[in-house]
């Protein structure tokens, strides 16, 4: 497997220093975060008012 | 020299009527079709005349093993249920209970997406047309997945057109090893398990929704007893030059990434596999236990025992099947693995297995099983759920559900790569580059013409004489560069079959 590593792009660690890298990251991971949280809300309003009837009743006949 | 890759997707949607004691799924999946017939124009109040689909070729009982086990079960051709052939070429019909669409034969990945995005937006638009028929407290509702949770599962099959000369077995062998794998990225993300015996206590979420349901390597079947390579053989084309791998492992993908690179990758595979390319063989020890085991494995790292005794992870092996693709393509160009497509496809297969490797989380984005474990997790660690809530189990169906608005896959931030308008002129325009622009434009402007058609034929009753058949063996022939200016010149389906000399 060692030939695999020709074709890997370098990762962003390589590419620059990673303090730089490091602070981006925390950055980018509280707005993943800030994301998550606002999607979590939103599913509370869409999600089937009650979810147990709903997977019960989700039955579907076998296909392909 | 590897043949260029048709390619299709056929996708049965899990349906749902709400609002009536003892709904019929068949029933309901009749409905659904023929309201989007009426509200497209295929069928109006004068005329019940939708081009019906002609089942003169239809032998899916055919083994590509070249001999019929005794006890393997061909699937029966529904013939009665609404069948429909739709000006881009497609295929929308009932099947076993559900509303299926088959997407036009397509020249590469990135058509192939277009084309189930359209695919998409018809069934969308067939919930609408639905909810203009029923009483206001019923709705149909459409489910892209492949599981109802409960042991039921519907497919989502692709087809390949690969050369009639390549060895079955060289094709079985490899293809095994890339349908394990593959999962990795194509995998549409499930709560629990449906392996008889296995409850969510041992597998709390799995990457794919369908590897439960395998039970064999190699078979006929598609509903009993799957196997990981399905033998059916029946081309739809010249079966001396050709056969259409029927692939039917694969998850339906509301991740337009996961679809491209589902499809993309596997056509690189193909060729590779047609000119004996690929030089490692990977066989696998168990590989029904294997493809589950893949499936199961979050971490990515469990390693698959081969028969020479040594182990590999899915990751290893399509590392390897990526650089052999790479190299490939620096020797033989891209001209018979879908263009500047497949080049992308290379780009988006490293970048993602970079990213499965160091951070898979990073790819909840691009991967449905990466961005629905985000959200079932998110929600899960808020509010305190064990694994076995139902509230999750709903999550799941929910991710799929094709109401705009209620679809949490809509709600993942996923990427797209096809633009939203071209998908909706897809709907109805067929791809250029393959026989679907003939079907499909002879549907546009002669379908008073056309009494049939399916993939090889179309059949025409221009009035004076017996019907004509007009046979279209040649996937890649019929496409906008050979028969274009025809339409442009014909006024009539009379004149059209008249040039084409038949």
């Amino acid at each position: 497997m060692a030939e695999r590593e020709q074709v890997r792009k370098p990762t962003p660690a390589d590419r620059e220093p990673a303090e730089q890298a490091a602070a981006k990251a925390t950055e980018r991971g509280e707005e993943i975060k800030a994301e998550l949280d606002e999607l979590l809300d939103e599913i509370d309003e869409v999600l089937e008012a009650n979810a147990e009837d709903f997977v019960k009743s989700y039955i579907q006949k076998g296909g392909q | 020299m590897a043949i260029p890759k048709t390619i299709g997707i056929e996708t049965e949607y899990g349906i749902v009527h709400r609002g009536i004691e003892d709904p019929n799924p068949i029933t309901a999946s009749s409905l659904l079709i023929n309201a989007y017939l009426y509200a497209s124009g295929y069928r109006t109040e004068n005329s019940n005349d939708a081009v019906h689909w002609d089942f003169i070729d239809e032998t899916p009982g055919i083994d590509a093993r070249g001999c019929v086990p005794t006890a393997a079960m061909p699937p029966d051709v529904e013939t009665h249920l609404v069948n429909a052939v739709l000006t881009n070429g497609a295929r929308y019909y009932v099947d076993h209970a559900h509303p299926e669409i088959s997407t036009p034969e397509c020249g590469d990945a990135l058509s192939v997406v277009l084309h189930d995005r359209a695919a998409e937006l018809i069934a969308q638009h067939s919930m609408a047309a639905a909810a203009e028929m029923l009483p206001p407290d019923q709705e149909l509702v459409l489910y892209k997945n492949n599981s109802d949770g409960k042991g039921n599962s519907y497919g989502c099959h692709e087809n390949y057109l690969v050369d009639r000369a390549t060895p079955f077995g060289r094709i079985a062998t490899h293809c095994i090893s890339h349908f394990v794998t593959r999962q990795i990225f194509t995998g549409a993300g499930k709560v629990g398990s449906e392996t008889p015996g296995q409850s969510t206590d041992e597998v709390s979420y799995q990457i794919t929704q369908r590897a439960d349901f395998f039970e064999e390597e190699v078979g006929l079947e598609t509903t009993l007893k799957r196997p990981i390579i399905n033998t059916r053989d029946e081309p739809h084309a010249d079966a001396r030059k050709y056969r259409r791998l029927h692939v039917i492992v694969g998850d339906a993908n509301p991740s337009q990434v996961s679809t491209f690179l589902k499809v993309g990758t596997t056509a690189l595979v193909l060729a590779l596999i047609e000119d004996d390319a690929l030089r490692r063989e990977f066989v696998f020890a168990a590989p029904v236990a294997a493809i589950r085991r893949v499936s199961h494995d979050l971490t990515l790292s469990e390693p698959l025992e081969l028969v020479d005794g040594t182990t590999v992870t899915a990751l290893e092996i399509q590392w390897e099947l990526l650089d052999q693709s790479r190299k490939y393509v620096e020797a033989n160009g891209v001209e018979n693995v879908g263009g500047a497509a497949a080049l992308d496809v290379l780009d988006r297969w490293e970048s993602v297995l970079s990213g499965l490797e160091t951070d898979p989380m990073s790819l909840a984005s691009q991967l449905d099983w990466v961005a629905k474990y985000r959200l079932i997790e998110g929600y899960r660690e808020r509010h305190g759920l064990d694994w076995r809530n139902t509230r999750l189990r709903a999550l799941d169906i929910q991710y799929h559900d094709m109401r705009p608005e209620r679809s949490l896959a809509n709600r993942a931030g996923l990427e797209r790569i096809v633009d939203e308008a071209d998908a909706a002129r897809a709907m109805t325009e067929p791809p250029n580059d393959t026989r679907a622009f003939f079907r499909g434009k002879c549907l546009q402007l002669f379908s008073d013409s056309v009494v049939a058609a399916n993939w090889d034929s179309l059949v025409f009753d221009v009035g004076t004489d017996a019907l004509r058949r007009v046979p279209m063996m040649e996937p890649l022939r019929g496409t906008e560069a050979h028969v274009g200016n025809l339409f442009d010149e014909c006024d009539s389906a009379s004149e059209l079959l008249r040039r084409l000399g038949s």
